[in-house]
Formats: C-alpha cells, structure tokens, sequence
C-alpha cells in the first residue's frame, strides 16, 4: 500500500480562471459563485495501444491479429473484436491506403483544425481490415472520391512523436481508383 | 421478487484485483476473466441469449469506454447486449429480469473497473447530487466518516470494533489468491495507526482496486448441463434509500431490510454470506439490516475490505458465494451488493445449491 496515491489532491495547472470578483455583500445578495470543478486523470495506453504508438513514432503503422485470424485491426486495443481472442502477432501496414469513406467540412472546430473546407476520411491502409481517421491535403475537396489512392504525409522528424499526430494529413498518389466493391467489408 | 424460472449461476471468474493495472487498457484487463467464464463450461457467445456488463466511464476518464471492452466479448455476429452504470450486481439483476420474461435462456454478465487513473475518492463525489452535496466535493472518505461518527455517537460500534472486522477480513482474504491485501497487522497496530478522516484509519477504508469479474447464469436444464452443482438464485431484489443524507439516519440501510425481506433471506439457514460494506462499520450495518445469525461464516474472500474494484466488487460478493455453493462447501448464501455512497442502494441476492 505505499504506492497508494494521497486521497484528495487540488490538481494544479490545469485550470485557468478569470479573476473572481467579490460582490460587496451588504449592497448586493450573492447570487452566484465561481468554484473549480476538475478532475486530473493519468491515462495510460495499454500494451497494444502502446506498441501502435511506438510505431507511429518510427513513422509506421502497426496493426495486429489474432491467431488464425486473416484480419489485421489498426490501431487495435489488443482483442479481436469479432471473436473476443488477444490479437498477438503484430503487423505493419501501409502506409498507402485508399479512402472508404469521406466528409467536406465547413465548419472546423478545435485548435488544429485546418481551414474549412477541408476533407476529413477514413483510410484503409494496405493490409489493414479496418480504416484509420485523418484528412485529406494537396487536393481540392470536391475532387475526393471513395476508392481514391493515398499516402499519409508526416511531420518533420524532429517533431515525431508518439501521436496520430505525427500524420499531418494524406495525400493522393499516382494509382488507379479502387473498386467500391472490393472496399466491401471495411466500408 | 421470487423468481418464476429458475435461474442459476454456473460459471465465475475474476482478474487478479490489482492497487493499479498500468500496463492494461480495461479490454486487455477483462478479456482474460470473460472468456475464462465462458471456457471453463465449454460456451462461446454463441450459446449466450443476453451480455450485460456494469462500468462507469467516470472511473476511466474516458467517454464510452463500456463500448471498448465490447470487444472482449466476440460480438460478431451482433448480439443482444445492455449496459448499467452500476455495480456489475445490477447488470445481474437485469440479466435475471431478461430470464425470467422470457427472453433469454442464459446470460454473459461482466464489470469492471480500473479506478487507478483519477483520484477515486474525488471522482466518487460526483456520484452526488449537483445542486447541494456535489459543488461540495465531499470525497468518498469523508463521507464515510460522518456515518462511522454517527455509529460511534450512537454507542452501536467502537475504532476497536472498526479494527477487529478491517483484521478478520484482512485475514480472511489470506486464502484468496486474487486478493489485494492479504493479512493484517494485530488490532492494537491498527488502531496506532494515524486517522485519514477521523474517526476512519486507512483499515477502516477499501483499497482502490483495479480488477473485475465475469460470470454465466443460465436457466433450468442449460444450468444443470453446464454446472454440476448450479448455484440457484432463489431470491434477488433490490432497492434504495434517499440520496438526501441529511435527511437520513445513517446508521441504518432500511433498504436492505427489504431487499432482504423480499429476496427471502430468512426463508433458510444461511451458511455463507458475502457483504459488500466498503468500510469497516458498514459491515455492522449490513449484516444487523440482513438479519444474519452470529454464526453465519461473513466475507470468507476477504470481502472489499480486501479487495474493492469498482463496479465490480458487489458481482464478486456474487460470484464468491456461488463459487462456495458450486464447490459443495456451503447449501445456502446471501450475498450482498452497494452502489453510491453511504450504502445508498443495496441489493440482496439468496443463492442455494440443490
């Protein structure tokens, strides 16, 4: 029990507050009060979370699969979600890809949101039974199509880390559509 | 309620309870206990007509983190499938409910719970209600507090009583290998101890647990076929007190005098009986609102003084009964399960083998 955390702990550093002003209580009744209201989390990944972000650290992208499974999820939580078994053997995949499904965005929100409008999609990296989120740069949004061909495009090396982040958004290559209906299944 | 079908446990088991499963995400910590329930009776999700599991996103940190550890189940091709905000116990109860409608002949029930990425005793006050106990931040620990000093007020319980039942589980739990405290230091050591928040020593308080629990119920002839000594459930009911702890005599539980009334607790004798009282005096508490005989065996798992999972430990109450009933070590049993704060809700579940 040594390692036990202290029971209550004010986190710092994460909270910023306007100034509180105090009402001058004989003029004016209280009727309102500002009171932090937080709560600190250490999250931690998981071993296959991890290993997917290591990957992406390398610039790869690792999936994993199960025991006799032909499926390789990326990026994984550890289980195969079809048939409830550890995926246990791990596979890179990639990292050309093809969009499965697409969204043109006009309204952005968030600080990294990049000027609207913008594509946002699903890319099913070669290998890969499932898609990965991201969005898509360098070509006009109305010239996205299901079935399209791509890379991602990382950041400088020196700003790798262990983040989808590191994918700054993907880009067309040179290679023909493919068919909607081999897409079948990873829609 | 007393059941029109009847409905058994026949399969159990649990992850190792842990102070802090680091290196897990909840479905690498769940999936080894949920297909161990359905392996050991030789099932897949094929042969369960229902899943339900019992979380709190709260305690992850992290929205709809119930839908992840879906993935432990197989859940392909799609299955009937619920969730309950509660202690796994409820997810129970709801599989029981499905049962006896009709709608299905057995039942995959898990919670679970990793409680060590927040501050627990913290993210537990936002169990309250948010107008005038929750903008208070009152943790877990200083509420529990008030009802040990209500106790004591009452002359119903002493810090030395309080220790003696933190010892007897602490010991108890000596023979469960998925305990997290296992043995306890002499009372008299206990009570040297510094208060946390008086009149609670850190015995008198639940170790935060990460861990769960998985368990198969199934009805009639899949019971018998899949267990050789099913653990029947013949009585289960649950019921709440108010969540103004002001306006009640925290001293008592009156919800689990009725809880147990209607699950028929004192239908039989009872041979075995597994409380979730997370702190010490709650204990007395239960087992005076249950109506337990003094020579009923209480918390032989060590209980959740030993080990306390959130969302999971009132299951494991559950499950630890109906492992003594499958074993032929015990006929009957009551088990006993609590959500919120200050024994709020309370559930009563009687177990007994035939």
């Amino acid at each position: 029990m040594s390692d036990d955390r202290s029971i209550s702990e004010f986190p710092e550093g994460l909270w910023t507050q306007p100034a509180v002003t105090t009402p001058d209580l004989t003029a004016e009744p209280v009727q309102r009060i500002r009171d932090l209201a937080s709560m600190r989390y250490d999250y931690t990944p998981g071993l296959t979370q991890t290993r997917f972000l290591r990957g992406l650290e390398q610039k790869k992208i690792i999936g994993e699969r199960a025991e006799g499974s032909t499926d390789v999820y990326v990026s994984h939580r550890g289980i195969d979600p079809v048939t409830g078994i550890p995926t246990v053997e791990q596979v890179e995949v990639g990292p050309h890809a093809t969009i499965t499904a697409f969204c043109v965005v006009h309204i952005g929100f968030g600080v990294n949101a990049p000027p609207t409008p913008f594509v946002s999609a699903l890319f099913l990296a070669d290998g890969a039974a499932v898609s990965l989120y991201g969005t898509v740069g360098e070509i006009p949004h109305d010239q996205v199509r299901i079935g399209m061909r791509v890379e991602p495009v990382w950041v400088d090396d020196s700003e790798l880390t262990t983040s989808m982040e590191n994918i700054k958004y993907w880009r067309p290559i040179d290679e023909p559509d493919v068919p909607a209906e081999q897409l079948k299944g990873h829609m | 309620m007393s059941p029109s079908r009847e409905v058994a446990v026949v399969s159990v088991a649990q992850t190792p309870q842990r102070r802090a499963a680091t290196e897990l995400s909840e479905v690498e910590m769940i999936q080894p206990a949920i297909y161990q329930a359905l392996d050991q009776i030789g099932a897949t999700i094929a042969d369960i007509g229902f899943t339900v599991s019992g979380s709190s996103d709260y305690l992850a940190g992290q929205a709809f983190s119930f839908v992840m550890t879906l993935d432990a189940v197989g859940a392909w091709p799609p299955i009937k499938e619920s969730h309950v905000e509660m202690d796994g116990a409820w997810a129970l109860y709801e599989a029981w409910l499905k049962i006896q409608a009709g709608h299905a002949d057995t039942a995959l029930i898990y919670s679970y719970s990793k409680a060590s990425p927040g501050d627990l005793p913290r993210v537990l006050s936002r169990q309250l209600d948010p107008y005038y106990y929750g903008p208070l931040w009152p943790d877990s620990i200083a509420m529990a507090g008030l009802q040990a000093r209500a106790m004591i007020d009452a002359g119903l319980i002493t810090e030395a009583d309080m220790a003696e039942i933190a010892q007897r589980n602490r010991d108890a739990a000596l023979s469960n290998p998925f305990a997290q405290i296992q043995g306890s230091a002499s009372v008299d050591e206990l009570l040297s101890q510094p208060m946390m928040s008086d009149p609670l020593r850190r015995h008198d308080c639940p170790p935060i647990t990460d861990g769960g629990v998985a368990m198969v119920i199934a009805a009639g002839d899949t019971a018998r076929k899949w267990s050789d000594r099913p653990a029947w459930i013949r009585g289960i009911d649950h019921r709440v007190d108010s969540h103004n702890f002001g306006a009640r005599d925290l001293t008592r539980a009156p919800s689990i005098a009725i809880a147990a009334e209607k699950a028929g607790v004192s239908a039989g004798k009872v041979d075995v009986a597994e409380l979730h009282a997370p702190f010490t005096h709650q204990e007395l508490i239960v087992r005076t609102e249950l109506g337990l005989a003094d020579d009923v065996l209480v918390n032989p798992s060590g209980g959740s003084l030993a080990a306390n999972p959130m969302m999971a430990a009132g299951l494991l109450r559950i499950a630890e009964v109906a492992n003594r009933i499958s074993a032929g070590t015990a006929d009957r049993g009551v088990a006993h399960a609590t959500s919120g704060h200050l024994l709020q809700q309370n559930l009563v579940c009687v177990l007994e083998g035939e």
